[in-house]
């Protein structure tokens, strides 16, 4: 499966995903659900994590991915702007956390020297990484051990415990190499209690429809995954499928859009709209632009005022910025809520 | 008055029964919501009950809600279709167990 951008589908252009978004259908716009909720313009809290988007690199090609990320990706962060990166985690202490992302970041060449770097900082860092990258090619194998030596906190996507749905979402084998690669991580004591590895997994749906709750589904994982196949890990963050880029494509082909649309508006919870991570997270682009969250970035929404570019950081203006918002925020304010890390309400 | 008994879009105004009677429609929806609430049965296995008596009651709109929700919840494909001949079970032998009685009568009114 090729990406949107290989194909050149018309939903791999930023600007005609937000014309289709803004008016395919006649729905409420978010800004409005915003100002009813009086969180109208939506602000910073504070600037907690940093999120870097290190690479659209990958070696799966998901259905639902936001960032049309696969192996004929070829944009990924320079070392150069990395250093950019630390310098500006070393200058402002009040990002406590990092958060890798890609693609599977761990494709970067540059990927452990920019961890270490980090880490060296005294910087809490998370992974999100696909699992199946671990089973990929043999200069992966290691990436366990690596991560424990840093104490890397792993979160890793596994979108069910069956093998059916995963592998409907993620390619055929995806599961069964998910597996071996989380056994791999519970060997070097990720997920195991008081070892202090911290694995947690995500799961987004496999279709049209909002994740359960939380609380429910983790119990449901943590049961199918001990007993099937002997695994444990931490914590299961529910995520909800971003109505852009490929999930976007498939929501059009199938005919699901303004029934799923229409479901997000219907379950907007304003609490877990005073609670979106764009509130406390910044998110930075391979090529060291800045974001309001990883979202926007995909959509090439850049954050509102003089700082978007790491070249031009200014964390006092960045702090008192409005967020851009626009219709796939439904995405992160229905039901519970969703952000990277799981619920919101 | 449309053409048709059955709409899908009328399921999501279900709530507004409440326009035409709100005490019955609060004091119904106020039940609803505690019998789908966990407890002795959890939210999870109610909702395939509910999945099953959808297809023996033949109701379209909780046919699509239940549907959605037990796949939600995380049940497969044959969870659910186990569940639908779990229903049509009970309504085929509904049925014919009344061949007994059928047979009672016969065999009341014959030599």
């Amino acid at each position: 499966m090729k990406s949107l951008k290989a194909m050149q589908h018309a939903l791999a252009d930023s600007g005609y995903q937000i014309n289709l978004l803004e008016h395919e259908a006649n729905l409420i716009p978010f800004t409005q659900k915003l100002i009813e909720s009086g969180l109208y313009p939506l602000q910073p809290k504070n600037l907690e994590i940093f999120q870097v988007n290190i690479g659209k690199m990958c070696n799966q090609t998901c259905k639902h991915c936001h960032v049309d990320a696969g192996p004929d990706r070829k944009e990924i962060m320079s070392q150069k702007t990395m250093e950019t990166c630390l310098k500006i985690l070393q200058a402002h202490p009040i990002f406590t956390s990092v958060d890798l992302t890609g693609g599977a970041p761990e494709m970067n060449p540059n990927f452990r020297w920019f961890v270490e770097q980090i880490r060296a900082l005294g910087i809490h860092v998370m992974v999100r990484c696909n699992l199946t990258i671990i089973k990929a090619n043999k200069k992966y194998h290691d990436l366990p051990e690596f991560y424990k030596a840093n104490q890397i906190e792993v979160i890793s996507s596994l979108p069910f415990y069956s093998k059916d749905r995963t592998d409907k979402q993620r390619g055929n084998g995806v599961f069964e190499d998910s597996i071996a690669a989380l056994h791999l991580l519970n060997e070097v004591g990720y997920g195991i209690p008081n070892s202090g590895l911290i694995l947690n997994l995500v799961y987004n749906p496999s279709g049209a429809f909002l994740p359960a709750d939380q609380f429910i589904l983790e119990k449901e994982f943590k049961q199918s995954l001990l007993r099937d196949f002997n695994i444990v890990f931490n914590q299961l963050f529910t995520i909800t499928n971003m109505p852009i880029s490929r999930y976007l494509d498939y929501l059009l082909v199938s005919g699901n859009y303004e029934n799923y649309m229409n479901k997000l508006i219907q379950s907007y919870n304003p609490v877990a709209a005073s609670n979106v991570m764009c509130r406390n997270t910044l998110s930075i682009g391979w090529d060291g632009s800045v974001y309001d969250c990883d979202f926007n970035q995909m959509l090439d929404l850049k954050v509102q005022g003089n700082s978007k570019h790491i070249d031009d950081f200014n964390v006092e203006e960045l702090l008192q910025r409005n967020i851009v918002v626009n219709q796939h925020c439904f995405g992160c304010t229905a039901g519970s809520g969703s952000s990277c890390g799981g619920t919101l309400a | 008055m449309s053409n048709h008994y059955y709409n899908a879009a009328d399921l999501s105004k279900f709530g507004n029964i409440g326009d035409f009677k709100k005490d019955l429609s609060d004091k119904f929806f106020s039940w609803y919501g505690e019998v789908f609430n966990e407890g002795a049965l959890t939210a999870r296995e109610k909702s395939l009950i509910a999945l099953a008596v959808a297809h023996s009651v033949q109701c379209p709109y909780c046919i699509d809600a239940y549907s959605t929700d037990a796949y939600e919840k995380g049940y497969s494909e044959a969870q659910m279709m186990e569940a639908v001949h779990v229903a049509a079970a009970i309504r085929g032998g509904a049925s014919l167990v009344h061949g007994v009685q059928m047979m009672n009568k016969v065999k009341e009114i014959s030599m």
